[in-house]
């Protein structure tokens, strides 16, 4: 059909230890439908998914890290508030001396934002209709280059 | 009134209002086929005779954002741009029964929705609108009847008596723990809210829907259509089922049950789904609740376009299809109609992209025609096999809900929330719609197909900064400031000891916690010291 992407799929990762990720949502907000399809995708792609669900605060987020000796840490928001609470999440992580596990946020962002929230020193940031392909890469890229510095 | 002349044909004078013509001229009957026609059980054609030609559905816009102030002028917006009802939407704290000064609300007071702690921020909520004259939906669960204790207290400190108050409280707690997770206490303990809500309004407020059993929450997070219409009235039936047990007749407090369905983008499938949804509930109500009240059979519905359809990506092209979702909802014979706004996807809609939204709505009831003819789909091969296949695919449901009640539907329902069982289907069905998007099975215009032309998603959005929050807390601060203490305490003593005693309804204290300016996270607290609090079983 004209117009269509070609159509691919992430495949399992080769040869290297599997990623381990914590999924979570931070805050009140229960807007849960992308973050499981999420941690299907990663599931999908070799990853291990730690999935803590709803309502998480930044301590229950940095012990499950701590206990899972997680890669990386995936928070899902659907609440606007994300230029508050995402750099809370890396300032915490910072603090509990786990700087360097980097964080990929995902919901409704609008891209105005994304400039900021880099800057906060989040990792990454999907936004609306990001593709499977997408969501892997972003996690994979994160994990390999660390977590970016907050820079100021 | 205003005449149309054909000049040089004075035989064609004729009154646009008063007659039903094409915009050709040719005169059209208002329903075509034989019966059961419209307004006929079981009402799979429409629950009105004429349906739209004696009046519209209710254009009802939700909103809801910042400050209680912030939000009231956006009502008068929309009621100045020909919106007919009121909806509210509540910012996550007020929703999950947190006040805007709780550690947990942080960040999210007045983001994606409106921060109500107290009557005081009730009342400013609906400052300059006559209650009297306005009808007003509330789409609030887990705290429900704390937010209608407060509204009634706003009403009556204006003059205007609870009797005289017409609107909707969503309350229906069964698809929180379903679909949209925004419970408070554990299932049981909460249905005894709603059946106190049911059972309050029946005695005191005539014109008040209770509850409106929402599958649109159900549909947002993932599930198919037919999964949608069986889960939402299965609660239906488990809300009657739970109502009964209380001691009410059916027939007190079935008219008063009004649903809530999602009008997605497949215009069939969904069509069918609203036939299918008063078929089903006439013939269940009728039949095995025994409900006689012509009333109680016919089932009331508003309508929302599919929110999780927007996309981000070239967002006007939402504008079409939200308006093929909300044509869909007006054949498929809605009472009242949401659309959604074409920035939903990044943002709570800015004030201009809401206006089209209703303006949509606007060309669909004023230009397109479709009002003349009740059910002008009806008789057609493919809607009537379609709203049949829906119906059996619903029943399928019905039954194994049944089963695993042992005969009672609100035992299944129960079951089936404990064991995680609707979470998993729902679940499971949102990761096939993803699978099948990023494989390319599915076209989504803009997103895996046809994007060029994307010329970014930053127009103007509207920002809720954490000025708002602080804002908020201030106003809260204020009215823990000027309140007597001592009424608080005793309100809340009363919330306490009536919530432990289930032979008593829980509306009257806890109007009187509101008129004492208790907050809805008090009242909340007090509530969880005796019903406790739920955790979900994790379905991914």
């Amino acid at each position: 059909m004209a117009g269509r992407e070609a159509s691919r799929e992430p495949g399992p990762e080769q040869d290297a230890p599997p990623i381990r990720i914590v999924l979570a949502k931070l805050g009140l907000d229960g807007h849960d439908r992308g973050l499981k399809v999420v941690a299907r995708i990663l599931r999908d792609a070799g990853m291990e998914v730690i999935y803590l669900g709803l309502r998480q605060t930044t301590a229950t987020i940095i012990d499950a890290v701590e206990q899972e000796d997680a890669d990386v840490v995936g928070i899902s928001m659907h609440n606007a508030g994300h230029l508050t609470l995402a750099p809370l999440i890396v300032s915490a992580l910072a603090d509990a001396g786990l700087g360097d596990v980097p964080v990929v946020i995902g919901g409704v962002v609008p891209d105005e934002d994304l400039d900021e929230l880099v800057a906060s020193g989040v990792g990454a940031v999907l936004g609306p209709g990001a593709s499977a392909v997408e969501v892997v890469a972003s996690v994979r890229g994160v994990v390999e280059t660390g977590p970016r510095a907050p820079s100021d | 009134m205003f005449r149309c002349q054909i000049v040089g044909h004075p035989s064609s004078l004729w009154t646009v209002a008063d007659q039903h013509r094409t915009l050709s001229g040719i005169p059209v009957d208002p329903v075509y086929g034989e019966g059961p026609l419209p307004g006929e059980y079981p009402y799979t054609r429409g629950i009105h005779a004429e349906m739209y030609r004696n009046r519209h559905w209710t254009m009802r816009m939700f909103a809801g954002f910042g400050t209680a102030t912030d939000t009231n002028g956006r009502f008068k917006e929309l009621l100045r741009s020909g919106g007919t009802g009121l909806s509210t939407a509540f910012d996550m704290p007020t929703l999950m029964g947190r006040d805007s000064d709780h550690p947990l609300a942080l960040g999210e007071v007045g983001r994606a929705g409106v921060a109500v702690d107290t009557v005081e921020d009730m009342a400013d909520l609906f400052a300059d609108i006559d209650l009297a004259a306005v009808t007003t939906s509330m789409t609030i669960n887990g705290p429900a009847p704390i937010l209608l204790a407060m509204y009634v207290a706003v009403a009556e400190e204006g003059g205007v008596e609870r009797g005289r108050l017409a609107g909707t409280l969503q309350n229906d707690i069964l698809k929180e723990y379903q679909a949209q997770k925004e419970y408070l206490f554990p299932p049981r303990p909460s249905v005894r809210l709603v059946t106190d809500v049911i059972r309050f309004t029946a005695a005191e407020m005539p014109r008040w829907n209770p509850v409106s059993v929402s599958g649109y929450h159900i549909r947002e997070a993932g599930s198919t259509a037919a999964q949608e219409l069986a889960f939402t009235l299965a609660n239906g039936f488990a809300y009657v089922e739970a109502a009964a047990a209380a001691g009410l007749d059916v027939d007190e407090f079935a008219p008063r049950l009004s649903f809530f369905f999602n009008s997605h983008s497949d215009f069939f499938e969904e069509i069918g789904k609203f036939r299918a949804a008063r078929r089903i509930w006439a013939r269940w109500m009728s039949e095995r609740y025994g409900a006689t009240d012509e009333r109680s059979l016919k089932l009331r519905f508003h309508t929302q376009t599919a929110g999780v359809s927007l996309t981000a990506q070239q967002p006007e092209v939402n504008i079409a299809r939200v308006a093929l979702q909300a044509l869909a909802g007006v054949l498929g014979g809605t009472q009242s109609l949401h659309t959604d706004s074409y920035d939903e996807a990044l943002a709570l809609p800015t004030e201009s992209a809401a206006r089209i939204a209703l303006r949509t709505q606007q060309v669909i009831a004023h230009e397109s025609g479709v009002t003349d003819v009740a059910d002008p789909l009806g008789g057609s091969a493919y809607v009537e096999w379609m709203t049949d296949e829906l119906e059996r695919r619903a029943e399928e449901v019905f039954a194994r809900l049944d089963d695993e009640g042992g005969g009672s539907i609100l035992e299944g329902v129960y079951s089936g929330i404990e064991s995680g069982w609707f979470m998993g289907e729902i679940a499971e069905s949102a990761y096939r719609f993803a699978r099948e998007v990023n494989a390319g099975d599915r076209i989504v215009v803009g997103v895996n197909a046809f994007t060029e032309g994307d010329e970014g998603r930053t127009g103007r959005l509207l920002r809720i900064g954490q000025d708002t929050e602080d804002l908020q807390r201030k106003r809260l601060a204020a009215v823990r400031t000027a309140r007597d203490e001592s009424a608080v305490h005793t309100t809340l003593d009363r919330v306490a000891a009536d919530a432990g005693r289930t032979e008593v309804n829980l509306m009257p204290s806890l109007l009187d916690a509101a008129r004492a300016r208790a907050t809805v996270g008090e009242v909340v607290d007090v509530l969880e010291g005796v019903f406790g609090t739920y955790t979900e079983t994790v379905v991914v």
